[in-house]
């Protein structure tokens, strides 16, 4: 029997060898000349600490005061009446809603990036996903003031929730823009409960090197008392799963909530089928805009070129590429439509109301060029011509051509907003009920100061947080493989 | 406040040590142990002998205590507390109530998920043994630890004391309670 036991026995596996690839199939690190896991944590936790920089200090003085423009356009719009605004006859949705879509859009690629890149495997998402994040944060805030002060009568804007009152109404849950709540609030509270997840152990790194007695409360006060135990670990990475699992389903539905406040309407340019999945590309599109605008010059300014590195901005440009061949897509299939659909209202919209310009397509047909031509424009210039040209290695790999492109990006996106919400408006079926809106200096001040208070969180965000998540870009390096030769293996693994 | 020992803290240098020593480590029936990380290691679990984390049930629970609550909230308000008639359809219909039902799922299922986290974990906690000891502030920084408490039925310092240096670590010292 013995003998039988020894025959059925499998034999021991070979030690499994593994060549390495050949030089010119290696992918270039994700960080870069090898640096080793204590010199992330003194790099990345150096921005939050040490004296403030004057870049920092000049910055922060300009955006503070844009902030204080921005409420104090709240306050004089509060104590005067919409009014201020320049609504009109029938364009009664103006800035306050271009805005609100274009912000919440921004917001969108940090939630790609922090949650269906994480769920794709792309480790390369390590290096940009905090500040992505925080982005999507700051976005949100800057997008949710304006339905708030749209509604008017501001101080009712709890009415907008299920809140028992005195007079015994509640909300009507039929209408998107009820939806448009509960999907903003959700997205919102749900993007800091990520971000706070992925900063429990960054805090811990920051409460362990403080030295001063206020630094050692605050960070570790918010660091839960996080040891690191890998018990720990092992719950946290589940939950981190399940965040993310449940974060791709949130954004996809968030723009395309948005978008059903659009084409739940009859109007010709709002009423139509394509605007969720068109919503959610543009989203992503503008929010990877707003990343590269963010992190170019901050990779430099700060000396973050070994982790944040050229190979990650040119993958930001492929994913901007993407999602913006998907919007020019959309584009064409909305003209296609307007044209096969053979609604005359419709047709009209996109030939005489939008497409018209006054030098190619207006004296070719013989029609009077659109009133918002430019913005037409605009929008296909920045948003179906600008993308295109990141196929070009040389391009995505020049960090001013990237970064003045990102800002393009931003520009068409929000062109599209406008041409969208006002260009859609500005004609109603009679010619009659025709206007043509113009913003006030309030619009735009309020537009800028929105501005202003994005960037002041930001920076506060920069100064006081790792704005790249230590823990995990120490997770993807060959250094914390325990299979690799950098991880202390004694022969190659099974990736080495 | 002093003298009380908690725990034998060893220093490891690097992952594939630290894998290997949890590895013995459990392999040697101590039960009340850990290994403390920068980050999470990869096989980890497997070494340590760590089941599949419970969160996920935390956040089911979540979840579908918000899809309930969407669809029950906006069935008594719309239908029953005040029945309001919109575009002569249905008082209460399932289509329209997903949306925001939908966005309550995610809401509490996400709750669920990082409450159930620090639950599972204990966490906040306010004090530490381990935090008291200036050298595991290493451990977020480039060092990874085994420590094994005093209170594991196994535990004896000569030899819990052997087996790490056996193990390889350099750094091996006594974490006061």
């Amino acid at each position: 029997m013995a003998d039988a036991a020894e025959i059925l026995a499998p034999a021991p596996p070979a030690p499994l060898v593994v060549q390495a690839p050949p030089v010119e199939l290696e992918r270039e690190p994700l960080v870069a000349n090898q640096r080793g896991i204590g010199w992330l944590s003194d790099t990345i936790a150096g921005v939050a600490e040490g004296t403030t920089p004057r870049w920092w200090k000049i910055s922060f003085a300009i955006s503070l005061t844009m902030m204080t423009v921005c409420f104090l356009c709240i306050l004089y719009l509060m104590s005067t009446g919409v009014g201020v605004w320049g609504l009109n006859h029938p364009v009664m949705w103006g800035y306050a809603i271009v805005n609100f879509v274009w912000w919440i859009g921004i917001g969108h690629a940090g939630t790609l990036i922090s949650a269906i890149l994480f769920l794709l495997r792309q480790k390369w998402r390590t290096s940009i996903n905090r500040a992505a994040e925080a982005m999507t944060i700051f976005a949100v805030m800057c997008a949710g003031i304006f339905p708030l002060i749209h509604i008017g009568r501001m101080w009712f804007g709890y009415w907008l929730f299920p809140i028992p009152n005195s007079m015994g109404m509640w909300p009507q849950f039929r209408s998107p823009l009820m939806w448009d709540v509960f999907a903003v609030s959700t997205y919102f509270t749900v993007s800091v409960l990520f971000w706070y997840m992925g900063l429990i152990p960054d805090l811990a790194v920051m409460r362990d090197r403080s030295t001063t007695k206020a630094r050692k409360f605050g960070y570790g006060f918010f660091a839960l008392g996080w040891t690191g135990s890998h018990r720990h670990w092992s719950n946290y990475e589940k939950a981190y799963l399940i965040l993310a699992g449940l974060s791709t389903p949130l954004v996809l539905s968030v723009h395309s909530i948005v978008s059903l406040d659009f084409s739940v309407s009859q109007l010709p340019g709002w009423h139509t089928t394509i605007f969720p999945p068109y919503f959610v590309a543009g989203a992503v599109y503008s929010g990877f805009g707003m990343v590269l605008t963010l992190l170019v010059p901050l990779r430099r300014i700060l000396k973050l070129e070994d982790i944040i590195t050229v190979r990650h901005v040119e993958l930001m440009c492929k994913v901007t590429l993407l999602t913006g061949s998907i919007v020019g897509y959309a584009y064409v299939m909305e003209f296609f439509i307007a044209w096969y659909g053979g609604n005359p209202n419709e047709k009209f919209l996109f030939l005489q109301s939008r497409l018209a310009d006054p030098f190619i397509i207006g004296p070719l047909y013989g029609i009077k060029p659109a009133p918002y031509w430019w913005a037409e424009w605009m929008m296909i210039l920045c948003n179906v011509v600008v993308p295109q040209l990141f196929w070009f290695k040389k391009i995505r790999t020049c960090m001013v051509v990237v970064f003045i492109l990102s800002i393009l990006v931003n520009v068409g996106m929000w062109f599209e907003r406008f041409t969208i919400v006002v260009v859609s408006l500005h004609r109603d079926f009679l010619p009659s009920n025709w206007g043509y809106y113009m913003p006030s200096r309030v619009d735009i001040l309020q537009f800028l100061g929105t501005f202003g208070l994005f960037f002041t969180f930001f920076l506060l965000f920069l100064r006081f947080v790792p704005l790249i998540a230590i823990a995990e870009v120490k997770g993807v390096t060959p250094q914390a493989d325990p299979h690799h030769p950098l991880g202390g293996a004694k022969t190659g693994g099974h990736h080495p | 406040m002093n003298g009380q020992p908690y725990a034998i803290m060893a220093e490891f240098e690097n992952p594939a040590a630290i894998l290997q020593a949890a590895n013995k480590v459990r392999a040697e029936g101590f039960r009340n142990w850990d290994v403390f990380t920068p980050f999470p290691i990869h096989g980890m679990d497997r070494a340590m002998g760590i089941k599949n984390s419970k969160v996920g049930w935390f956040s089911f629970i979540g979840g579908v205590t918000g899809y309930a609550t969407g669809m029950l909230m906006i069935w008594y308000m719309n239908t029953v507390n005040y029945p309001i008639v919109i575009g002569g359809k249905p008082m209460f219909s399932p289509f329209s109530a997903f949306p925001p039902s939908y966005e309550l799922t995610i809401l509490f299922g996400a709750f669920g998920a990082l409450l159930g986290m620090l639950f599972l974990n204990r966490l906040p906690r306010l004090h530490h043994p381990l935090l008291k000891n200036g050298r595991f502030k290493l451990a977020s920084h480039d060092r990874f630890y085994v420590v094994i408490e005093t209170n594991d039925p196994k535990y004896s310092e000569a030899a819990a004391r052997q087996l790490l240096e056996s193990l390889g670590s350099r750094h091996i010292e006594m974490v006061e309670e």
